[in-house]
């Protein structure tokens, strides 16, 4: 972007996003009761900033909107307005749609009238809808209103008049030198127009005992020939209107009868002209507030202006005690330079791992120079790594603030009060986790409202708070975020769920689940039925989705649900997606990464466990359930199916509903974190590969994506018909099949 | 751009490329010079499960991950490569970026557009649809491969 | 010798776009965000020949600040121009009030921000 403007218009979008952030906090923090009148500020400011940005880059739309909005909260800020519930909701809409106007700006996309018009003419019921429309008209106009000092009269303003003369007196009031003007820039000005000459009136200038320091004593009498009218000589005097005694008279023109006409009023009551005596000798005493004689064209340096006696000042005692609430320094970057440094940290990891198993493999002793001295590197470049990491990792708080909107749009739509109640939205978690955050937890907070709380008149009966709650918290654990989406409502009517899964033919209807395993059913694909589609959750997206889309993201997902107690999701994420921990394993010679986060558990493979389940296929019992056995090599087509499974080091891969697979691999050789290197961009898609890495010795490994590869196993080693888990992977098949 | 369209221009402006020439299954062939980012010792490439037989897998070039293909499986010629006395010369066509493995690198020719004729027209040949021109050099056949058709797109390969 | 400027606005699009209209007439732009950093500011860099604040902002609006600025002996007279959208009648008698030199009204004109300046600073 070389434009300049272009460029802050760009960051105008960035910054509104901030304001638009700022806006909803203060409104949740009056909604909550925690408000103060400086929230109410801080809201109004957030507005009006955008409203400032959106003027000068002539977004009308944008203009007209704020200003409503703004004028609105300018009534509530000055006590004209209540906050009560129904008005902070209208504002809560007011912010949304403001949120999506920027949005149709930055993206140049024509505003939505259906969902703006009648939010604005809500706006306008409530400021007055006439008053507001002239308001807002001026206002959207945004004339960059010279303020006049409408000494022209009518009739006089001719711009035409050829050459005319004017006089114009001028006497300084003592305010015009304390708000920091200065006559001479005011000349100048009047030079620019024409030919300018001034004489200084020092006719009442006291003896110099008498002098006050703080009087203007001096006047001037200008000379103006001009082409300009009299509205051109005017703005020269704009901002010392009422600060000084002034009198514009033309002297002579082309059309001199209208002097005769219409004579001049005479300004500050004194019409008496001084006698033009050219310059006078001035007093050369630094607080008095003079300058020469000006001539056009040569304008001396006034030693004693107020500028001058500013610069000959001494620097001012440095303060260094910044506020608490200083305005942090921020950089923007653009994001790929961010990933290139990451790819660069993950070199250094890299290389740092090689470097060390060189040295040992050298055989230097442990306590060696070279070995301490790799040590501490290994630990710079870890803090490096996780400081890179951290550049990329942005508060959750963007996201929370959409998902505050979802919940009112979603409660608005079916009638229910439902409050949002967040907590940790200054945890901080990896920019793409964050954007792909979004969808699974709009669909999972648009189920906590439409089918986990209750109705309100429900609720009441059953001794509960009427108005629902739903919760959205974030906190950091172990190295991983966990993000809980929580409701207060009925609990999983978990005799429902069963006989759906049932009718769906998901489950055998004579299988003996335990509550978890019945909560866990909801995850299944092809769970989520028409029947309980409402017009807000039934988009044709199913918790399974959600659970994919987590998973993608290296995460699981959990469920509880207590009855008449509520439901809470619990996803756990990793901190960025530049890095995962996984387990080393060796398999016909290649060597593998499988997330840890897809392995339950691992375990030696006993004969008793083992049972034939067709000629190829193999099941293993663990703790009384069958699970099929996958053999990786054979399923990356590295080796043969082997005769005998026994002895061998098994995987068990699952998901929170169960186990999925065995794995079998010849060896674990190590658990660590590793670079993800993508493969698709490089290569393509390989089924049952996630990713690919690169350890210590410099080679390759792939990473292994354990869902995929028993989605897409051939079936040698595995049973063809393990009930409901056959038709939960036959569906995650198809649906992944069409992506 | 097409890699290959300056190549497929015979109008003979008389201009001179620089190509590349190298051995594969005993055969000279050549790329454009423009097109090669460097060459580089075989390794032991990681193996990619459910990839084509050409398909050697992947090495770590400085830290990213390439993609190894072996040129004379490509080629349909199935001869026995040894994988660690190879060269791979690493090619860059449009987005992609690609390990070609040979026999050996030979020179570097400059060949005037005028010198290159399009392929004879063998529809039974495999290789035809590779090569994009022919020149005859010290009586040599070199042909010139088009590495936009020898490179599939990471969409076929997806599917 | 090159005219400094001080902009305070709690908007970095203003700022962005004030520091814009300065830079490209050869004006040396400072920019602070608020009324208290904007004093910081004062005290970090040479005297500036004028300064351009807004009026709504955080912490300390554009009166205090301006009245702060005007506290201070060695700013008493320092040209001080208003920016701001609040185009309300009693605007212009608050801002000179609070000892203002003269305001423009945003959005505003590149051309005249720096015409106002060159009639309040030189």
């Amino acid at each position: 972007m070389s434009d300049p403007m272009a460029e802050i218009k760009a960051s105008f979008f960035i910054e509104c996003e901030e304001l638009l952030e700022a806006l909803q906090d203060g409104l949740q923090s009056m909604y909550d009761g925690e408000g103060d009148a400086e929230t109410v500020n801080v809201v109004f400011r957030a507005v009006h900033s955008i409203k400032g940005g959106a003027g000068a880059f002539g977004l009308d739309g944008l203009v007209g909107f704020a200003h409503r909005f703004e004028t609105a909260l300018d009534d509530l800020r000055s006590g004209k307005l209540d906050t009560d519930p129904h008005l902070l909701k209208l504002f809560f809409t007011c912010n949304d749609v403001l949120g999506d106007l920027v949005r149709e700006c930055r993206d140049e996309v024509p505003h939505d009238s259906a969902k703006l018009d009648p939010v604005l003419a809500e706006l306008d019921t409530l400021i007055g809808g006439v008053q507001s429309e002239d308001q807002t008209a001026e206002t959207v106009d945004f004339e960059v209103t010279p303020l006049s000092l409408d000494l022209s009269l009518d009739g006089q303003d001719d711009e035409t008049v050829s050459d005319p003369i004017w006089k114009i007196r001028f006497q300084p009031g003592p305010m015009l030198y304390a708000n920091g003007n200065e006559p001479l820039f005011l000349f100048r000005a009047l030079r620019d127009i024409g030919d300018l000459s001034v004489t200084c009136d020092h006719n009442d200038l006291p003896p110099l005992a008498e002098l006050d320091c703080e009087h203007a004593h001096i006047g001037w009498t200008l000379t103006l020939e001009t082409t300009e009218g009299r509205a051109a000589i005017a703005e020269a005097f704009d901002f010392v209107e009422g600060l000084c005694t002034l009198d514009i008279k033309q002297k002579e023109t082309g059309s001199s009868n209208l002097e005769a006409l219409v004579p001049l009023p005479p300004l500050g009551g004194d019409a008496e002209w001084p006698a033009d005596n050219g310059a006078p000798d001035l007093p050369r005493n630094d607080q008095v507030n003079s300058a020469p004689t000006i001539e056009q064209g040569n304008f001396p340096e006034v030693a004693e202006t107020p500028a001058a006696r500013l610069e000959a000042a001494p620097p001012a005692e440095r303060k260094t005690g910044a506020g608490a609430a200083a305005p942090r320094a921020t950089v923007r970057v653009d994001l790929d330079r961010i990933d290139r440094l990451v790819n660069l940290v993950g070199e250094i990891v890299l290389n740092q791992a090689m470097l060390s198993q060189s040295v040992q493999a050298a055989g230097i002793p442990p306590n060696s120079p070279v070995s301490t001295g790799l040590e501490e590197f290994q630990q710079l470049t870890r803090d490096i790594q996780e400081s890179v990491m951290m550049i990329r990792a942005q508060p959750v708080k963007s996201l929370f603030q959409r998902m505050s909107r979802i919940v009112r749009e979603a409660s608005a739509a079916i009638g229910k009060d439902v409050r949002l109640r967040t907590d940790g939205e200054n945890t901080e978690v990896d920019k793409t986790v964050i954007e792909r955050l979004a969808d699974p937890l709009t669909h999972m907070i648009r189920n906590a409202v439409d089918h986990g709380l209750e109705a309100n008149d429900v609720r009441e009966r059953m001794g509960k708070a009427r108005e629902g709650s739903v919760f959205l918290t974030a906190v950091h654990r172990s190295g991983r975020v966990v993000i809980e989406v929580a409701d207060d409502g009925a609990g999983i009517d978990r005799d429902k769920v069963f006989r759906k899964a049932v009718e769906k033919d998901l489950i055998p209807a004579d299988s003996q689940l335990s509550d978890g395993e019945i909560d866990n059913l909801l995850f299944l694909p092809g769970f989520s039925t028409a029947d309980e589609v409402s017009n807000l959750s039934g988009r044709g997206v199913g918790m399974d989705v959600v659970r994919s889309a987590i998973q993608s993201l290296g995460g699981r997902i959990s469920i509880q649900s207590e009855p008449g107690h509520g439901t809470t999701f619990s996803i756990s994420l990793p901190l960025t997606l530049a890095v995962l921990d996984g387990m080393v394993v060796n398999v016909a010679g290649e060597t593998l990464v499988v997330p840890l986060n897809s392995i339950f558990e691992t375990l030696a493979v006993t004969q008793e466990d083992l049972r034939a389940f067709g000629p190829s296929t193999h099941v293993v019992n663990i703790r009384d359930s069958f699970v099929p056995l996958i053999d990786l090599g054979a399923e990356l087509g590295y080796r043969a199916p082997l005769d005998d499974y026994t002895g061998g080091v098994v995987l068990l891969i699952g998901q929170e509903d169960g186990l999925a697979a065995a794995v079998v691999v010849d060896a674990i050789e190590d658990q660590r974190q590793v670079v993800i290197k993508g493969l698709q961009e490089s290569y393509g898609r390989v089924p049952g590969i996630a990713a690919a890495t690169i350890l210590g010795d410099g080679q390759i490994a792939l990473i292994l994506d354990p869902i995929d590869l028993i989605t897409q196993a051939s079936g040698r080693t595995r049973p063809k018909a393990p009930r409901h888990q056959i038709s939960n992977h036959e569906n995650l098949n198809s649906s992944g099949a069409e992506e | 751009m097409t890699d290959s369209e300056a190549i497929k221009d015979y109008s003979g402006d008389g201009s001179v490329r620089e190509y590349l020439s190298f051995l594969v299954g005993g055969q000279d062939y050549c790329v454009d010079i423009m097109q090669v980012r460097e060459i580089r010792g075989g390794a032991k490439a990681t193996t990619l499960p459910h990839s084509p037989s050409f398909m050697r897998g992947v090495i770590n070039l400085r830290g990213t991950v390439l993609p190894i293909m072996d040129l004379a499986c490509r080629l349909d010629m199935h001869t026995e490569t040894d994988t660690q006395r190879n060269v791979i010369i690493v090619v860059a066509t449009g987005e992609r970026v690609v390990g070609l493995m040979v026999d050996a690198v030979s020179d570097i020719l400059a060949i005037s557009h005028e010198d290159l004729q399009p392929p004879p027209d063998l529809p039974a040949d495999q290789q035809r649809s590779f090569v994009s021109a022919l020149t005859i050099m010290e009586n040599r056949m070199i042909r010139v491969l088009d590495l936009t058709a020898v490179v599939p797109s990471s969409d076929e390969e997806a599917a | 010798m090159t005219m400094q400027v001080l902009a305070v606005d709690d908007s970095r699009t203003m700022r962005d776009m004030v520091r814009l209209a300065l830079t490209a007439e050869g004006i040396e732009a400072h920019v602070a965000e608020d009324g208290i950093h904007g004093l910081e500011v004062l005290e970090e860099i040479a005297p500036p020949d004028a300064i351009i604040t807004d009026i709504n902002m955080p912490r300390m609006d554009g009166f205090g600040f301006i009245d702060a600025v005007r506290a201070k002996e060695e700013f008493r007279s320092v040209p001080i121009l208003v920016l701001t959208t609040e185009s309300a009648a009693d605007m212009k008698d608050r801002a000179r009030e609070a000892g203002a030199t003269g305001w423009i009204v945003k959005p505003f004109d590149p051309a005249k921000l720096v015409k106002a300046l060159r009639m309040v600073a030189g």
